[in-house]
């Protein structure tokens, strides 16, 4: 028997489930699949609807985490296996090595150094990253990460002799011992090359929001600049297309929660940064709940910004790079074909789990999202439930820690 | 007070060509006795083991570690005696350029870094000494949840804490449980697969409080007044037989929303007529069978509302509005008058619950006649975000339903009918509907709007302060915590806090109670709550000076302190949150933490060294950074090699709001040329973690620059600027062109005397 607590994921909702769950005296493993903490939300520029940024609340978690003996986290790792049963769990985790030293050294002039590149993931392909890196200035744990497979041929000599890199580091397996499960696998957005009609990503300077969120932030590609990818100058128009995926059977049937309101936050960093670009925003309902209706009147207001109810047909490639959009006018009836500079596809969230499956007894729907398992002690939280917005998600992920303490309690 | 210390360098991460050594052996040499241990250790954090025997051999009571930034520990070392971090990486080598702007050269470290290192050396010491470890001001923590409203929220937070193992008590101020839910017998979509109606079973919820032996129910019964602090609050209730008292550990405010004024609705003819009714109104006569209409028009456009409103004259103002906030302000002898903060805006905040709602019930109308009835739904937007689009499509799929997006112009009672006037739907074309009903949107008004329902008996008053800042809804500001509000040890969950579908408000209720029950664990481990969870230090009153001039027991932002009838603060630790604000009001210095006070932050400012000479030797500015963004942000900035002039002192606070004039006054008063504030952003969209902290430090500076306006010293010398945590490629400029106007100012007048 165990009143320990396994939390898988640690984004918003992991994050959030976990340490709420040990400031209440249960101890808590954490295991996450990336190098840091803090998920998709350490990817976005701003939060809607305050325009704050992320890394404020995460850095108060963080702190939490830091101080709290009961935490204990696991980058880069994942659940393998599950044995037991509800109270008496036995988990087994897989941990990549990271391959460099577990000090919180400063690799930074090593990295600079280094020439060789790989995609960079954490900017969703917008830049390029070294063999040495950290995915973000705010990464926690602020440790490197050492992938020898992005080195040059250069690069090899000069990481041999560093001492603070681990080249031989293997992977390691740990057994952990819990009574209780919170599920937060969260999300990723969805993949843009399944939207042929909207130009299945090879469309130049259309962007995913996602993409947009890191190249509206200072830590992005652009260090914050509002630019198109191909040549790297500012907008002049600029569409958002609602509902890319979401809302669609063919791609994810049901509505993503937050896509209205990241256009709309995203619309703001627009009109910011660039205040003479003209706005369009495509969208078939635009959902604002709740006293997020004042964010669209505050958007509404801005004299380039224009809603237009009607869906995007088509995305195509037009002359000098710019995008050419064939949208339905959904009260006028008219089709109409529409050139900018730059397009934005509000791609909708898919749950993490619809594609990389969890070794637990988790009955999931058909688009992956979890829909049950409280009987065995297994708790899911956050957008691995259903698509929500971070407030919501914080509550899900408290709510599923008294849940998982409800089980572990008295064992 | 920490008398021996050790002090401990980490060689891996002190580079710019500092002499560390060098550093020790001066550490070692100017405080002697009191720094007993002084080490340079390859790898700080490998080096617990050697510190605990160091403190074990030497009888250490405090350790400096010298090296990275704190946040930057990527295992803490958890060491039993007071600890204190120097960052000389992040905020010191990283950060350093020269006067010039050139940057830190390859070499031997120039002096100016030197003297820097040993400056800040030399404040940790000085942090360290006047230091001492919390003892903790735990209280007998009372394992009872008081749950304010036995609605669907309520019920359901009631059998959450019990099921947790704590006692409840529930308040509710009808004759029966249940709230709104009572007329929802089937509802939208509670679980997965989120597609179909779901019955509430509210009676089983019923049902299942009222025979649980751990939950003592009060109907019929409101709060009188909720005193004490988290952990020992004494409850009183006014019930049908007289006032109960009750201790109670944490609240859990599940209080709901009444309905929106029908004169709110007037614009879409409710109140005109019979046949217009508002959704919860459509739901009550559903279940008592008196809808008997074949034709009703669903209208969940709310423009016609919103544009009757605009068009009558200004309303006067509330019974209890301006006046009533005149009047609180003035002082504080007279009543408190409760703001009525109802409005139109309501409507419109109830977007979604309307939207799901009106499928329900149309849902339910055609189930019943076999679609016999037809249903129309006219929307500008249908607002069903999330999973709940499944609902929606399935409802799509019902016969008796049509739905368009509509702008509806007009809603017209012609006695055998109503005409409903639609224009811009996706039928392209405008029309009039005939219906025998019509069903308008109700308006979700939190019941804190309207009424104080806690009824704290605290020195700053018996309701939620800033409510207007949420229209009502005892709701947070922050995204990332939703169930902070400002009275510690009350939590808020459901339509009180913002209109939420059921399913959310299930999820509410056990995301309260967890903080309900934590807030009672923290409260009995004598610990502090969020922000600062885990901290045992709590603010000490001297009283002997204290001269009873209320500032602190006015000004903390979660009205932790109450007063005696002379105006002697009463501190409720548990109610705490460690920020700082009432020591940083306090004139008289009366109020400090063990382990961070005036006397503290005085004596490092003091030990910087302040050369004579502006000219040869530069100025001296004094930066005192919150620690919460302005800190972390820093440290990115030097991270990321954004260098800033190197004529800077940092000392983090905890909250601008615990800054008192007395360290700009020792700054002053040691020369130091200027002083900046960075802090967090403030105003309706506040991020100080502490909700007024950096707004008070700011009111306060204009005190501040009438104090050294007296003096003859340029206000200007003193400044605030806000700083977001992720603006850390624009805070060294923010320094430097500080310092330059500094420069341009020329020398501190009392310098050197």
């Amino acid at each position: 028997m165990s009143n320990s607590i396994l939390v898988v994921g640690g984004g918003f909702a992991g994050l959030t489930a976990a340490i709420e769950a040990a400031e209440l005296g249960h101890d808590v493993y954490i295991v996450e699949k990336t190098p840091y903490l803090g998920g998709r939300v350490a990817q976005l520029n701003k939060y809607f609807p305050k325009l704050c940024p992320p890394s404020c609340g995460l850095e108060i978690q963080f702190q939490r985490i830091r101080k709290n003996p009961r935490i204990k986290f696991f980058t880069m790792a994942e659940v393998t296996g599950l044995s037991g049963t509800k109270g008496d769990y036995t988990v087994t985790v897989k941990v990549k090595p990271r391959r460099v030293v577990a000090h919180n050294v400063d690799l930074t002039l090593l990295a600079s150094s280094l020439e060789g590149t790989v995609d960079n993931e954490f900017d969703l392909g917008l830049s390029k990253r070294k063999a040495v890196y950290k995915s973000m200035p705010f990464a926690y744990p602020n440790r490197f990460v050492f992938d020898p497979a992005a080195l040059s041929l250069a690069d090899t000599a000069r990481v041999a002799a560093n001492k603070y890199l681990l080249p031989e580091e293997p992977e390691k397996e740990l057994t952990l011992n819990v009574g209780a499960i919170v599920v937060a696998t969260g999300w990723k957005p969805y993949d843009v090359t399944r939207l042929t009609n909207l130009g299945a990503g090879s469309v130049k300077n259309c962007i995913s929001n996602m993409q947009m969120e890191r190249i509206a932030a200072a830590s992005g590609p652009t260090g914050g600049r509002i630019v198109r990818p191909s040549d790297g100058c500012r907008p002049k128009s600029i569409a958002f297309v609602q509902c890319a995926g979401s809302r669609d059977q063919n791609h994810l049937n049901y509505c993503s929660y937050i896509c209205c309101m990241a256009s709309l936050k995203q619309a703001q960093y627009v009109v910011e940064q660039c205040p003479d670009a003209r706005v369009s925003i495509f969208y078939i309902d635009l959902r604002t709940p709740g006293r997020y209706v004042n964010v669209l009147d505050k958007v509404k207001a801005c004299p380039n910004v224009q809603m237009v109810k009607g869906k995007v047909a088509d995305v195509r490639q037009g002359e000098n790079n710019t995008v050419v959009l064939t949208v339905e006018d959904a009260v006028r009836g008219e089709k109409m074909t529409l050139n900018y500079d730059m397009v934005v596809l509000a791609t909708g969230m898919q749950p993490s789990l619809a594609d990389d499956k969890l070794p637990l007894p988790l009955p999931l729907d058909e688009d992956g999202f979890v829909m049950g398992g409280e009987e065995a002690g297994i708790f899911a939280a956050g957008c691995a439930r259903m698509p929500l917005d971070v407030m919501r998600t914080a509550q899900s992920g408290t709510a599923a820690a008294l849940k998982a303490v409800q089980t572990v309690k008295g064992r | 007070m920490a008398s021996k210390i050790g002090v401990y360098f980490d060689l891996q991460n002190i580079g710019g060509g500092l002499d560390v050594e060098a550093l020790a052996e001066q550490a070692k040499a100017k405080w002697g006795d009191l720094t007993p241990v002084v080490k340079c250790v390859p790898v700080l954090c490998d080096a617990e083991k050697e510190i605990l025997a160091d403190i074990e051999a030497n009888g250490l009571d405090g350790v400096l570690l010298c090296g990275a930034s704190p946040r930057d520990m990527a295992d803490v070392l958890r060491l039993p005696v007071l600890t204190e971090h120097v960052n000389l990486r992040e905020q010191c080598v990283l950060a350093y350029k020269n006067p010039d702007g050139s940057p830190l050269g390859n070499g031997d470290a120039p002096e100016l870094l030197k003297i820097m290192a040993r400056d800040y050396v030399n404040m940790g010491v000085v942090k360290l000494q006047k230091s001492e470890m919390p003892d903790s001001a735990a209280v007998e923590g009372v394992k009872r949840i008081l749950v304010i409203g036995g609605g669907w929220t309520g019920l359901t937070a009631a059998m959450e804490a019990s099921a947790t193992g704590y006692e409840v008590v529930l308040v509710e101020k009808a004759d029966v449980l249940g709230g709104a839910a009572n007329n929802i017998p089937t509802g939208s979509p509670l679980k997965a697969p989120w597609e179909d109606k779901e019955p509430t079973n509210v009676k089983a919820k019923i049902d299942a409080v009222t025979a649980d032996p751990q939950i003592t129910v009060h109907m019929s019964s409101r709060m009188a007044k909720l005193e004490g602090q988290p952990g020992e609050f004494t409850a009183t209730i006014a019930t049908p037989s007289g006032e109960v008292t009750v201790a109670v550990g944490a609240v859990v405010l599940a209080a709901g929303w009444a309905p929106l004024d029908p004169k709110y609705l007037a614009g879409m003819g409710l109140g005109k007529s019979p046949k217009i009714v508002h959704a919860a109104e459509f739901g009550k006569m559903l279940v008592a069978g008196k809808v008997d209409a074949r034709r009703i028009a669903f209208v969940l456009d709310t423009t016609l509302a919103e544009e009757a409103l605009k068009s009558e004259a200004p309303a006067e103002p509330e019974a209890g509005g301006e006046a009533a906030k005149a009047q609180v302000e003035e002082g504080e002898e007279k009543a408190f008058i409760k703001e009525n903060l109802e409005s139109i805006k309501h409507l419109r905040y109830s977007n979604t619950v309307n939207s799901v709602g009106m499928l329900r019930l149309a849902n339910i109308v055609c189930e019943k006649t076999n679609d016999a009835t037809q249903a129309f739904i006219l929307y500008k937007d249908m607002m069903i975000p999330g999973i709940l689009e499944r609902f929606y499509k399935k409802m799509q799929d019902r016969l008796g339903i049509m739905m368009t997006k509509a702008d509806v112009t007009a809603i017209d009672d012609r006695g055998d009918r109503i005409v409903v006037s639609c224009a811009n739907t996706l039928l392209g074309m405008d029309f009039d509907l005939d219906v025998d009903m019509v069903v308008v949107p109700t308006g979700i008004v939190p019941v804190t709007a309207k009424d104080v329902t806690v009824e704290f008996a605290y020195r700053q008053g018996p309701d939620f302060p800033d409510l207007g800042l949420f229209d009502g809804f005892a709701d947070s500001n922050y995204i990332c915590f939703p169930y902070e509000t400002r009275r510690t040890g009350v939590y808020a969950a459901g339509c009180v806090r913002q209109p939420l579908t059921m399913d959310a408000c299930e999820e509410d209720a056990r995301g309260a109670v967890l903080k309900a029950v934590q807030c009672i664990e923290a409260a009995d481990h004598g610990v502090a709550v969020h922000p600062r969870s885990g901290d045992r230090s709590y603010p000490v009153f001297n009283f002997v000076r204290c001269t009873q001039c209320k500032r602190c027991t006015e000004e903390c932002p979660f009205g932790a302190l109450d007063d005696d009838e002379k105006g002697t603060p009463k501190p409720n630790p548990a109610r705490c949150r460690r920020c700082g604000t009432c020591f940083g009001a306090c004139p008289e210095r009366v109020i400090s933490f063990a382990n961070y006070n005036i006397d503290q932050i005085g004596s490092m400012i003091r030990e910087v060294e302040v050369p004579k000479d502006f000219k040869k030797e530069g100025p001296r500015i004094l930066i005192l950074a919150c620690e919460n963004d302005a800190y972390p942000a820093l440290d990115m900035a030097g991270m990321r090699r954004k260098a800033w002039n190197p004529y800077c002192r940092i000392i983090p606070v905890r909250c601008l709001g615990s800054v008192n004039a007395i360290w700009v006054s020792d700054a002053m008063s040691k020369g130091f040329d200027g002083v900046l504030l960075l802090g967090c952003k403030y105003g309706d969209d506040y991020q100080c973690h502490f909700v007024k902290g950096s707004e008070i430090c700011n009111r306060r500076k204009e005190n501040i620059a009438e104090t050294l306006n007296r003096l003859g010293v340029q206000p200007e010398r003193v400044e605030q600027m806000e700083v977001a945590i992720d603006e850390y490629d624009k805070v060294p400029d923010m320094i430097d062109d500080f310092v330059a106007r500094i420069t341009d100012m020329g020398p501190n007048p009392f310098k050197g005397m």
